[in-house]
């Protein structure tokens, strides 16, 4: 079992739980993920790391609200244990000194980019930060990017925070009026990684993307995570999660991040239906 | 106590069949399709047995099992010395008596498989398992001195799962790691619960962990720890970490939406049961026409699948002939008795899709037989422009496996073939890197269960032998 020590709601839609499981944080690397279960009837879903404390044998995960499984994760409590939790899963992140480079996080892949951000940093290089959402509101963990990079610029969809536009513009003038940037890493919705992927090419600066597929094992049995990258079928799981992003192909990616909805939609409809009858006073929508 | 029969009256007898759900019935439900022999039927179909002073049935079985000792307490009704008899040398006795195929084992050795009528040993096990599954009778546990040496198992799988009961009998401090979150690897994400119900597994494996073997679930070796660190902390270790990663045919379309992997397939049934979505939160949709590509058994374990969870057609698609096809008969035949349509000498060349990347089609080519390759099976050759589309709306692939490569990748020194299997003595499973040692499919690629359980024994007891000798992976 793997007790939840700490829980914070980051805003309307988004958590951040700290776990125990001291086998993971001993030799998790930024970059890589997790696979839950809440229950043993629980779905496996893979999370990607968004801090850990070795000493107190602690890993942070930061999810959003998408569906049945991260609306019930959402309502366990500090003390509440998982079922099951795995990791770490995946390669890590390329951690070399570059010199300057730029991590870009939209949503919960602010979260994700934050470690790798911090051990980027920690390597010697000038790190830019630019994080988005689309207002305020969503904004999450822009302390701990603040002191993760060299510099972490902060926009806003509807100009609510920070710059008004999407991170993809602030990018965009970077990437013009400094030549020296060798590096970018993209975490975030993939309409936004592909946006980020399209903004850098004609500058011919490297682009890493990390990407959230649908899994079941996380360790490369079953393949329901693979990805054509580059003409090639590679597992997100084990070859991934990061791969260079002029590489992908998005819309088999995007396509292949619907193969359940309906079905799942069903199930989250389901369980708030049963959260609302039993009048239990928990939010139904 | 039964009689003894004459040997003439034994010769006489048929084998005694074993009754099934009917298949109109079962491709609706995942309830285990044969239903085992009564008590009366198990006595009378022992009695056949000849009881051979030189047995040979016993060379026929990798679990090393007293085929006709066990046979002799059934006669008997002594059905708790049967069960234990067994249990000296098998420890999955009711998964062994389920999916093995003794009609290439045991029972091909069998003096009456001449004439056509071999003692049905499976079922016999598989009656004295359920037996004392159900009549609470277990397994004693010995009282052999603690040896104080620690032996680290990789894989939880059947391989794994006997080389631990082995080496705990034997007074070996054993610990078993799993990367999943339940125990048995193949035998809970492979195979079916129509085929081998989950609840059995279950039950083994915890007369298993009786023996006082510690369990570590959730621990993807190769990722926590490398093997390498693994030697540091224990004096042996088995790796038996199964031939998990998926092959694909790589043709076009094969990664829209509804292709699945067999693994991927069978593993969101059977361990995380999206039988019974949205109870189990893993979903799995299935289309209206399935079509499985492979005639294993495990393409028939996902065509039959396929049906149980909706498909109204279920198709195996495969290249060579009926001749070749590499299942079980009985699994084929329950198959067919269930509706699966066979498409034998056919060649899947590309999956068609819309835009939204749901599939709609598969283009296919027929195929003839060439002479025979290097597998011994004749080779299938394509015939020009005879290619035509099939209307399905779902792929499976069920072509086989191949290693994955985590675990191998963190251990120096171990040695792997040209696919990426560890290279293992097949007597007794040592690596190229003494005090290690591997067995089941790792080593094999895709086999059986059985010859999993026969690795795990002979690791066990080379593991035995390399320790007794005093010496140790740990310096």
């Amino acid at each position: 079992m793997y007790k939840i020590t700490k829980k914070e709601q980051l805003n309307d839609v988004i958590y951040s739980m700290w776990i125990e499981a001291p086998e993971v944080a001993s030799s998790v690397q930024p970059g890589q993920f997790i696979i839950l279960m809440i229950s043993e009837k629980g779905e496996r879903i893979p999370l990607t790391v968004a801090d850990f404390n070795r000493k107190k044998g602690l890993i942070r995960i930061v999810f959003q609200i998408v569906g049945k499984t991260s609306d019930e994760l959402s309502k366990l409590k500090e003390n509440d244990n998982l079922f099951s939790f795995i990791g770490p899963l995946g390669m890590a992140t390329e951690i070399e000194k570059y010199g300057k480079v730029i991590t870009v996080g939209g949503g919960t892949g602010i979260a994700c980019i934050h470690p790798i951000t911090r051990a980027l940093k920690e390597a010697g290089n000038e790190v830019i930060s630019i994080i988005g959402a689309r207002n305020k509101n969503l904004i999450i963990m822009e302390e701990e990017l603040k002191k993760a990079s060299s510099q972490l610029i902060v926009t806003t969809d509807d100009g609510s925070y920070g710059r008004k536009g999407f991170v993809t513009q602030v990018l965009k003038e970077l990437l013009e009026e400094d030549s020296e940037i060798k590096k970018v890493w993209t975490i975030g919705p993939p309409i936004m990684m592909k946006v980020t992927c399209d903004t850098t090419k004609p500058y011919h600066v490297d682009t890493i993307v990390s990407l959230n597929s649908i899994m079941v094992d996380g360790t490369g049995m079953c393949g329901s995570c693979r990805v054509t990258i580059g003409g090639e079928t590679k597992f997100v799981c084990s070859d991934g999660p990061e791969f260079d992003g002029q590489l992908v192909d998005w819309e088999e990616f995007s396509n292949r991040l619907t193969r359940y909805k309906g079905l799942e939609e069903n199930s989250w409809n389901e369980f708030k239906k049963v959260e609302h009858d039993c009048k239990c006073g928990r939010r139904t929508e | 106590m039964a009689e003894m029969i004459s040997p003439k009256e034994r010769m006489k007898r048929e084998q005694v069949p074993m009754s099934e759900q009917c298949p109109g019935e079962r491709k609706c439900n995942f309830k285990e399709v044969p239903l085992g022999y009564s008590r009366e039927q198990a006595i009378y179909e022992a009695q056949r047995c000849l009881q051979c002073k030189n047995a040979k049935c016993i060379t026929g079985c990798p679990a090393e099992i007293n085929i006709p000792e066990f046979i002799k307490k059934v006669v008997e009704e002594d059905f708790a010395g049967a069960y234990r008899e067994i249990l000296n040398t098998d420890a999955l006795p009711a998964i062994t008596g389920r999916v093995c195929p003794q009609e290439e084992q045991c029972q091909k050795y069998c003096v009456l498989e001449k004439q056509g009528k071999p003692i049905a040993i499976g079922r016999l096990e598989r009656f004295v398992a359920d037996w004392a599954r159900e009549n609470n009778v277990h397994g004693e546990i010995s009282k052999t001195e603690k040896k104080g040496k620690k032996v680290g198992i990789i894989g939880s799988g059947p391989a794994g799962l006997t080389c631990a009961a082995d080496l705990a009998k034997h007074g070996y401090d054993v610990t078993l790691f799993e990367a999943l979150h339940l125990l048995g690897g193949v035998l809970v994400y492979g195979i079916p619960e129509f085929r081998l119900p989950k609840s059995i597994v279950k039950y083994e494996v915890e007369e298993i962990k009786k023996l006082g073997v510690k369990i570590i679930t959730d621990y993807v070796v190769g990722a926590i720890k490398s093997v390498d660190k693994l030697a540091e902390e224990f004096d042996a270790l088995f790796l038996a970490n199964g031939a998990g990663a998926p092959r694909f045919m790589n043709i076009p379309g094969e990664n829209y939406n509804d292709v699945y992997s067999a693994n991927e397939f069978l593993t969101r049934s059977n361990l995380m049961k999206a039988y019974s979505f949205p109870v189990y939160d893993t979903p799995i949709k299935v289309g209206k026409k399935a079509a499985t590509i492979g005639a294993g058994n495990v393409a028939m374990d996902s065509a039959r699948t396929a049906l149980r969870l909706g498909a109204e057609k279920s198709y195996i698609v495969y290249r060579r002939s009926r001749k070749e096809v590499p299942a079980r008969t009985e699994e084929v035949h329950h198959a067919e008795e269930e509706g699966i349509i066979f498409n034998f000498l056919t060649l899947p060349i590309r999956i068609l899709g819309d835009k939204n990347g749901n599939v709609v089609g598969m283009e296919c080519q027929r195929m003839k037989l060439g002479e025979p390759d290097d597998s011994g099976r004749c080779r299938p050759i394509p015939i020009e422009n005879s290619e035509f589309t099939i209307e399905i709306d779902m792929v499976i692939d069920a072509i086989g496996t191949s290693a994955n490569p985590i675990l191998a990748r963190s251990a120096t020194g171990v040695d792997v073939n040209r696919w990426g299997y560890f290279v293992a003595d097949d007597k007794s499973g040592s690596t190229t890197r003494e005090g290690i040692f591997a067995g089941g499919d790792i080593v094999r690629g895709s086999a059986t269960v059985i010859s999993a359980v026969g690795d795990g024994k002979l690791a066990a007891r080379a593991i035995d032998k390399y320790l007794s000798l005093g010496k140790s992976l740990r310096k």
